[in-house]
């Protein structure tokens, strides 16, 4: 629950932000009608950690009366009230947030909730998850649209556009020479599982000038000693909530599933939240740019 | 020995408890309808003219929602009691004949390899595809197991009980093998199916749930006679004139299409089938001809009562009804055993 203190600390703060986004922006008086009727801009309730934060980035956190559980960026953002996971939504309770709009992904559902809250009058924003940059370009338009702030939502897009192909030139520049094959694995718990072609790990290892190690299945697998062997990766990737669940870095590298690959003998590991690495959100160029470093890094 | 309730006194009690569920149920989610517009959403019904939020949200969401668990509750507790006056075995359940893992099997093969295997299908009938398929894998390993367990001498029910047992068994495997090619979207996906949720509750779903159920109850009355006698002995049965292999061919049609209809579309939801039949028959004696009735009553008020807990202790957010099924019903039932100990 948000206490009243909390409440007051977020309005002074998204004041701060929207005086702040004023006096930086060339569209200072385009925006001016936009604050002087702050208390009519569309309520919205995200669905997903990368869209959540556009909302932050975009100052609109005031308006954000939901998110779900993947929504952990910015700690804000954890104390908004939770519509639970983004497969298992209830109509009934993302309505009694009263929201003018909901964005999510097409991974949102079930598709007969989000029909029944469409039926009630509520603007539903879902963007394809399709592992590329547009993706995060449509997270940023679609919030803008829905949020009233398209303007803001330009001027963040050509700032992300420039800094992603800042980032892809780099990239493009450091590896003329033989890419790094780098296996993904994904452990929150027990079992680990090693992610093949179609999914947001492989985009991510692309982008940053890597290769997937895996090839030939889509989705994710289990990881096996043999197959882990033959794919003879030189950098393991992972989510820094993967080594918390094996309870360290030691603990990880006693997996004996890696204990035949190039990555072991070198102890060659990379870590990355979760949200970060694999969310598509607008820290993207941000994250590819670090994990191209630690490429880089570790291949030297 | 304390005196037993009447036959009066036990369905007028499960139908008030009903009545009950379900006016709590309605006036109580995650969107906040106050008594008054409530009843003001009631009095306008049939005018057109009112299309405030709330009235939206009562008869499009949470009315469809209280018709669909008092059809699911209701089918499950009615299936249950003829599982066990069938088996002759309290342990009996409608999962016992493979409904609910067939239900569950031909759910995850939707899921996981539907846009693989028709890649047209799913988009043409929407959501629809998942219940249709989960429908008729429930009715497919219903008939398996039942011409499995045929004799000369007619249906044994124990073949019947272990063939049961082996055939689900395979369904777990199958969804097992399943999950291995699974994505973690379709793994989040299959896992909430078989939690079981009244959250996809819409009126054409919500309709045909209750018109299946409907026409089962009406079809499992004419079974509580020879079922009472069933309780004595296939062969007692038989002496007194009971056509025993139509029975038993009738009571697993009626619980496969109540069951299936229920389960397919709102995933699976255990434990009522099992304990609406037992708690009747320790207040109102073995009788069928009550305890079917008052079971499904009972049934529809459990499910009714689990539901609107699910929707609001976390709300905005809810809970998975198969886990509140257990998490309310396990305890009530183990109070009734202790309470009622010398009627089991």
């Amino acid at each position: 629950m948000t206490s009243f203190h909390e409440m007051n600390d977020r309005f002074s703060l998204q004041r701060r932000d929207v005086l702040r986004l004023l006096g930086a922006s060339s569209l200072g008086a385009a925006a001016l009608p936009l604050f002087a009727q702050n208390a009519k801009l569309p309520k919205l309730v995200t669905v997903s950690g990368a869209i959540t934060e556009v909302v932050y980035l975009l100052g609109a956190e005031a308006q954000l009366v939901g998110t779900d559980t993947t929504s952990l960026y910015p700690a804000a953002a954890r104390a908004t009230p939770k519509v639970g996971y983004m497969r298992q939504l209830s109509a009934e309770g993302l309505l009694s947030l009263k929201p003018d709009a909901i964005i999510a992904t097409n991974e949102s559902g079930p598709a007969v909730v989000l029909d029944q809250v469409r039926s009630a009058g509520v603007k539903v924003e879902i963007i394809e998850a399709d592992h590329s940059w547009g993706e995060v370009q449509r997270k940023v338009q679609a919030v803008g649209r829905a949020a009233a702030r398209e303007a803001q939502a330009r001027e963040l897009q050509a700032k992300l556009d420039a800094d992603w192909s800042q980032v892809q030139q780099r990239v493009a520049a450091a590896s003329k020479g033989r890419k790094p094959r780098v296996l993904f694995v994904l452990s929150h718990s027990a079992s680990p599982q090693v992610s093949g072609e179609k999914t947001a790990a492989h985009s991510v290892i692309g982008f940053a000038g890597g290769v997937n190690a895996l090839g030939g299945f889509q989705g994710y697998r289990p990881m096996t000693a043999e197959a882990m062997a033959s794919a003879a990766p030189d950098i393991i990737l992972t989510s820094t909530q993967s080594i918390e669940a094996h309870g360290g870095v030691d603990k990880f590298w006693q997996r004996p599933e890696l204990a035949l690959t190039p990555a072991f003998k070198k102890r060659s590991l990379i870590t990355q939240d979760a949200l970060l690495l694999l969310g598509f959100g607008p820290r993207m160029p941000a994250a590819i740019a670090e994990l191209h470093e630690k490429f880089l890094v570790a291949t030297a | 020995m304390s005196q037993r309730f009447s036959a009066q006194a036990v369905l007028g009690g499960s139908a008030l408890l009903l009545v009950a569920a379900f006016v709590v149920g309605a006036a109580s989610g995650a969107y906040a309808i106050s008594l008054p517009q409530l009843w003001g959403v009631l009095t306008s019904l049939g005018q057109g003219a009112d299309k405030s939020p709330e009235h939206l949200v009562f008869l499009n969401i949470r009315l469809p929602r209280l018709v669909l668990g008092v059809a699911a509750g209701a089918g499950l507790g009615m299936a249950g009691t003829l599982m066990q006056g069938l088996f002759r075995n309290p342990l009996a359940d409608p999962g016992l004949v493979g409904i609910s893992s067939g239900a569950a099997l031909a759910a995850g093969v939707t899921i996981i390899l539907g846009a693989w295997l028709w890649p047209v299908l799913p988009r043409t009938l929407g959501s629809w595809t998942l219940v249709l398929m989960a429908f008729g894998g429930g009715l497919s390993v219903t008939l398996l197991i039942y011409g499995l367990s045929r004799s000369e001498g007619g249906t044994r029910m124990a073949l019947m009980l272990l063939a049961g047992i082996a055939v689900n068994a395979l369904a777990s495997a199958g969804l097992g093998f399943l999950s291995v090619m699974a994505t973690d979207e379709q793994l989040r996906s299959l896992q909430f199916w078989l939690l079981g949720s009244l959250g996809g509750a819409r009126w054409s779903a919500v309709l045909l749930v209750g018109a299946a159920v409907l026409l089962s109850c009406v079809a499992a009355r004419s079974l509580a006679a020879p079922l009472n006698a069933i309780a004595l002995g296939e062969a007692q049965a038989a002496l007194l004139g009971v056509d025993v292999e139509r029975i038993k061919r009738r009571a697993i049609v009626v619980t496969a299409v109540a069951v299936g209809a229920v389960t397919a579309t709102t995933g699976i939801i255990g434990f009522i089938g099992l304990i609406a039949p037992h708690w009747v028959r320790m207040v109102a004696g073995p009788d069928h001809r009550v305890v079917l009735p008052a079971s499904a009553l009972l049934g529809a008020a459990l499910v009714l009562a689990a539901d609107t807990v699910a929707r609001t202790v976390m709300a905005p957010a809810e809970l998975p009804l198969g886990v509140l099924t257990a998490f309310i019903g396990a305890p009530m039932f183990l109070w009734m055993l202790r309470h009622f100990k010398g009627r089991i």
